[in-house]
């Protein structure tokens, strides 16, 4: 599925004209598929570098937070630790979950490493086969990963603060869609976690 | 811009380059500076809920966002797809394919 959506990425990127080694060198650095198709979307209508970083950097303020509930997880020196923080993506920090807020390291990498192979070359073969292939939301790939989340999240709600957490970050979401630039609504549905703060 | 132009090339590479600083730094910030340790009760306890809530945003968004606006297309279906695996007690990629599979057979019908 990461290669799926790495194909699509770089039939995008390239129908956008972002040439063909920039989405892949963005695919090996950046490694988070939200921001890089905002990214490319933007370049892609005209509206230029700023608004694209712009884009692109507010998709992944959400992984400032998600990067502190890694970090009891990682040990080691820095630089592993630095090394091992840049293959967290929602999809192996999802899976990852091991029950109390806490992240399995092992799955975590494991997962990072894998989707990182399928990405790059998903997106490789994108670019190189961008002419054969048509409009991926076809294939109905757009619905794929929110799929994905769904079923992660049902494994994750195991209590009354859970479910109203995933309820209000999902309205806030939604009710800022109309009204924010993308990226926006997710960051601040994170701000649903607060009610961890409330005692009862 | 029509498709198979080519955007100004220092321009794309300085997204690329910009985009990729920012995230590197932004994933690398808990565990090189955190790194090992734990998190205090009252963080933890809303550290917990973090994943729900963006979880719960990310699907929201995935199906009902549009550009600045919320709409109801194909993708309702695949919500429902996976809805209904998920209560026939599925197994994850079974989920996954059939909201895909669905999407694509509801593009296909209109």
């Amino acid at each position: 599925m990461a290669f799926a959506f790495g194909l699509s990425f770089g039939v995008l990127a390239k129908a956008s004209g972002m040439g063909s080694l920039a989405p892949v060198v963005m695919s090996m650095t950046t490694f988070a598929g939200s921001a890089q198709f905002a990214a490319a979307s933007v370049i892609g209508t005209g509206g230029g570098a700023l608004a694209a970083i712009g884009a692109a950097s507010l998709l992944n303020t959400r992984y400032a937070p998600i990067s502190l509930t890694v970090a009891p997880s990682l040990g080691g020196s820095w630089p592993s630790r630095l090394l091992q923080s840049q293959l967290i993506v929602d999809e192996s920090w999802a899976v990852a979950q091991s029950g109390g807020g806490r992240v399995d390291r092992r799955t975590l990498v494991g997962a990072g490493a894998l989707l990182w192979v399928f990405w790059v070359g998903g997106t490789t073969v994108g670019v190189l086969g961008a002419g054969f292939i048509g409009d991926p939301a076809r294939y109905g790939l757009d619905a794929a990963f929110p799929a994905l989340f769904l079923a992660l999240l049902v494994a994750l709600v195991d209590s009354r603060r859970a479910l109203l957490a995933a309820v209000l970050g999902a309205t806030i979401a939604l009710a800022l869609v109309p009204f924010s630039a993308a990226g926006v609504p997710i960051i601040a549905a994170s701000l649903a976690c607060l009610v961890g703060l409330w005692r009862r | 811009m029509p498709r198979g132009a080519v955007a100004p090339v220092s321009e794309v590479w300085l997204v690329v380059l910009v985009v990729g600083a920012v995230t590197v730094g932004l994933k690398a910030a808990g565990p090189v500076l955190l790194g090992g340790r734990d998190l205090p009760p009252f963080a933890l306890r809303v550290v917990v809920l973090l994943a729900p809530a963006l979880l719960a945003a990310l699907v929201a968004v995935g199906i009902f966002g549009g550009d600045r606006e919320l709409v109801l297309d194909e993708r309702v279906a695949g919500l429902g797809a996976a809805v209904l695996a998920l209560l026939l007690r599925a197994p994850i990629l079974v989920v996954v394919i059939a909201a895909a599979v669905a999407t694509a057979l509801a593009r296909g019908l209109t």
